[in-house]
């Protein structure tokens, strides 16, 4: 459904009205096209030592406009701040006061991108401090800019170099328009080797071959569309009944449509029979495939209860156990489940929904660390508010409420969600692995 | 017979594979799709087919089908179609009407072009509507309205519209009524059900099977890679899952109820009108292998068949039977070599009454022409996914359906043979024959 406050609030004079009035001033998020520059404008590089000249590098070998100094008058439209050496709480005043100086000249759909080490991997209490502060002062600032602008981290992990093509990968992603709707997050990324480049940089999953399930609609035929503009093969999993909007998903993509419902003992068998056959190898698994069933926990019943875990986690365990086992999937096979900030801060009348998207991220947590130093990665996505039929069908007020309640003063849009996907199954994102990455504006529930 | 693969158009005979099939749930008529057009069908069915196996964009060799209740604007329904699917417009198409047995003949058709190496792939199949069924004004309107559209003068005009008369303008609503004799399909049929002595109880059991068979395979998911729902239909919406020998004895007689014998056939043990669309994708084996398709099973051999029922010779649905032993000894094969059967059943009696006939010595001796009986059907064998009593039967897809879900049985098993038998209006009938690969 249509956000019409957003629309009407970023015409002249209802702009002006709400600006004098103090209400909310959603903006029109900068999302991905293929070929739009990397950022609007100049890239700020802030902070000292060794992180900022590497990132100031990375930037210019991507033929970016780099500044280390902020010119008066100049919109910006990225600021990279490098606090990767800070190791007493007094190290980060000096480069995030320059940050304050310089927000003001961030252009619409601006971004900021922090660079810094683990606190758990300080050596002492006063680097562990300013470390962890670092966290603080980011999603400050994602909650104080305004015009659709974003805050974001990225994490460096067990010594990972900034100039690591992991944290570059994801440099590029919290840079561009694919992370529209990513908001105070942070990129825990380890060092693994160089991914292959690709031989199209606007086609990054070529020669990939991916699996949606609950692809027939919503936010999983967008995965299916993003993953194909991505350039990798797609094939689109539902069950039978929904199979009517699964064939025209499939044909949208280019891709094969397959009628399985994830439940059926056989679904990986059948799914993964299915890859072999037409394309050998299977690099990429998204667990989209969720149902809601809500009813407060004094009127739930075990049906609702049940079929929830049911299609949510208990499949993707099943499936995910015979995925780990087969040939099939590649040695850099990356898995990628749907998770929710339902499954994070709860949410009244879901307990059944949060319970199995909590147990999402618990199965990630836990496989993850079985992946580790393999090749393959597991990852979850959680979707905040995501405008799409389900939330079209709450009641206004509530629904109004809901898309207002993040730093993105809006609900994000289901290719939001999908971008991240097709990051995290992304060559760059190969060091990224156990991670619950939100994509919900910075959603003021939760953590 | 030499299977190179690759051979040239004319030179060798390579093998035609079924690869696999699409059909969207088949509905009741003036139901699901009580406003859809078989063009609207027939694209479904076909885009089914291009997302089950990635073909979008492609360039099928040819696509075949065709309907039996037609409109005069779809006079070029299979091109039509493939235009409004998701195949490459690069795609040529033509129609074929053969009424029930037109799906059939679409199969064999292009399998034999793909033998022949003519052409590397095809999707065969067909669709009709009963509900979108065309009516067709009288035809003493029709000559005024030509006459008039002639006419230059106001006189010449007002000469043609005073011939009109109230009674033209009653439309004609179609019928399945036979040209030649005015018999419906179902009083012919009566007249073979009684002729070979078929009782209501073993038509009943026929029908029994037939929604039973096709309950449980919907049950152990068999048609997931078969059917695409459509207009919010996801099974047939004939099948009753929970009906009854009881149930089905309670039904009143519909057909025959003119003759000196006793009724048999009911509602329950003869086709509804039904609406639905069926398409088959048919290919060399160079064709699957190269783009990593499945293969079914091989289309072996078929065989046409006609009777003069008019003048009361033969009944009007028995064609196939004249049509099996031609093709059972061109092939060197018995009813023993087979491990299923897929018989039409366009009334459970024209099944029971082709049944009957080949196990009779005398028929087979001075009908067909054999030395004796041409042998029994194991009816364990019969129809065991279900077949059109149960499924319903829009009449140009049924040759789809049959041909995708016979093959994918052979290649759940793994081995063995299929025999398809198909009757048809105008006493006409096509028998044919799939292998297991």
């Amino acid at each position: 459904m249509a956000d019409t406050y957003l629309g009407l609030v970023n015409t002249p004079l209802p702009g002006r009205m709400a600006k004098t009035l103090g209400l909310p001033r959603p903006a029109v998020l900068r999302r991905y096209t293929p070929g739009d520059p990397l950022v609007p404008g100049p890239v700020l590089v802030l902070g000292s030592g060794s992180g900022a000249d590497t990132l100031a590098d990375a930037l210019l070998g991507w033929d970016q406009d780099v500044r280390r100094h902020l010119r008066p008058g100049e919109k910006l439209g990225a600021v990279a701040v490098a606090l990767d050496a800070v190791s007493r709480p007094e190290d980060l005043g000096a480069p995030l006061l320059e940050l304050g100086a310089a927000v003001r000249a961030l252009l619409p759909g601006g971004r900021v991108v922090s660079l810094a080490r683990p606190a758990e991997e300080a050596g002492d209490p006063a680097t562990a401090a300013a470390r962890q502060g670092v966290d603080g002062a980011v999603r400050s600032v994602a909650k104080e800019l305004r015009t659709g602008a974003t805050a974001n981290g990225i994490v460096l992990l067990d010594g990972a170099a900034a100039d690591s093509p992991g944290a570059l990968g994801a440099l590029r992603f919290l840079l561009s328009g694919r992370s529209a709707y990513v908001d105070g997050q942070f990129l825990r990324v380890s060092a693994v080797p160089a991914p292959e480049e690709p031989a199209d940089a606007g086609a990054p999953l070529a020669g990939r071959t991916a699996v949606v399930t609950g692809a027939a609609r919503g936010i999983g035929a967008k995965i299916a569309e993003v993953l194909h503009r991505d350039g990798a093969k797609v094939v689109v999993v539902d069950v039978p009944a929904a199979g009517e909007q699964l064939a025209a998903v499939a044909n949208r993509v280019g891709g094969t449509a397959l009628q399985v419902d994830i439940t059926a003992p056989d679904a990986a068998a059948r799914i993964l029979n299915h890859v072999k056959d037409r394309h050998g190898t299977l690099n990429i698994f998204v667990h989209n495939a969720g149902i809601t069933r809500d009813k407060l926990l004094a009127n739930m019943d075990p049906a609702r209860w049940n079929a929830v875990i049911a299609v949510n986690i208990s499949s993707q365990l099943r499936i995910n156990d015979e995925l780990l086992a087969s040939p099939v999937f590649s040695p850099e096979g990356r898995i990628i489940s749907l998770a929710s900030t339902s499954g994070i801060a709860g949410n009244r009348g879901q307990s059944n929904y949060a319970a199995s998207k909590a147990g999402v991220i618990g199965m990630v947590r836990a496989t993850a660390a079985a992946l580790a130093g393999s090749g393959r990665t597991i990852n979850a996505v959680a979707p905040g508010f995501i405008e799409t039929d389900m939330t079209a069908k709450m009641p206004m007020l509530t629904r109004e409420a809901a898309r207002r309640l993040s730093s993105l003063q809006q609900g994000g849009q289901p290719v939001d969600v999908a971008e991240t996907i097709a990051f995290l199954a992304s060559g760059p994102a190969g060091g990224i692995n156990g991670q619950v990455i939100r994509v919900c504006g910075q959603n003021l529930v939760g953590a | 017979m030499s299977n190179q693969p690759g051979a040239g158009a004319g030179t060798t005979v390579r093998n035609a594979v079924v690869i696999g099939g699409n059909r969207i749930p088949f509905a009741r008529s003036g139901g699901a799709y009580a406003s859809s057009s078989n063009k609207d069908m027939l694209i479904a069915a076909l885009d089914g087919l291009v997302a089950r196996f990635g073909l979008q964009g492609e360039r099928i060799g040819q696509v075949a089908a065709g309907a039996v209740l037609k409109h005069s604007r779809d006079f070029n329904l299979t091109r039509e179609a493939v235009l409004g699917s998701a195949l490459s417009a690069h795609t040529p198409a033509y129609d074929l009407q053969q009424a029930c047995a037109t799906g059939l003949e679409t199969v064999v058709g292009l399998a034999n072009k793909i033998k022949l190496g003519q052409i590397d792939s095809g999707i065969a199949g067909g669709v009709d509507s009963a509900s979108d069924a065309p009516i067709v004004v009288s035809e003493g309107l029709r000559r005024v309205l030509l006459d008039l559209s002639r006419a230059r003068t106001p006189k010449q005009k007002l000469a043609a519209v005073s011939r009109l008369r109230p009674r033209d303008l009653a439309p004609n609503a179609p019928t399945t009524g036979e040209p030649r004799t005015g018999l419906s399909m179902g009083e012919h049929q009566a007249l073979t059900t009684a002729a070979w002595g078929i009782t209501r109880e073993a038509q009943d059991e026929l029908a029994y099977s037939s929604h039973a068979n096709l309950a449980a395979a919907y049950e152990r998911g068999f048609f997931e890679d078969l059917m695409t729902p459509y207009r919010g239909l996801t099974r047939d919406a004939n099948l009753r899952a929970d009906t009854s020998l009881e149930k089905l004895a309670k039904l009143k007689p519909v057909f025959g109820a003119g003759l000196d014998t006793p009724a048999t056939m009911t509602a329950g043990n003869s086709t509804p009108l039904t609406d639905g669309a069926a398409v088959v994708l048919l290919g060399s084996e160079d064709y699957a292998r190269v783009n990593n398709l499945p293969m079914l099973a091989n289309v072996v051999d078929a065989e046409a068949a006609a009777v003069d029922f008019v003048n009361g010779q033969e009944g009007l649905l028995m064609a196939p039977v004249y049509a099996m032993p031609r093709l059972l000894q061109r092939n060197g094969l018995h009813f023993d070599d087979f491990d299923f059967f897929e018989i039409h059943e366009a009334f459970a009696s024209t099944v029971l009454s082709s049944i009957a006939a080949w196990e009779s010595e005398e028929f087979c001796r001075t009908r067909l022409g054999l030395d004796g009986a041409l042998g029994k059907i194991d009816r364990s064998k019969l129809n065991v996914n279900g077949s059109s009593l149960a499924a319903g039967h829009p009449f140009a897809a049924t040759g789809g359906r049959i041909v995708a879900s016979l093959a994918k049985a052979l290649a759940e098993k793994g081995s063995g043979r299929g025999l398809i038998s198909v009757c048809a209006a105008g006493g006409q009938g096509v028998v044919a024959i799939l292998e297991a690969r």
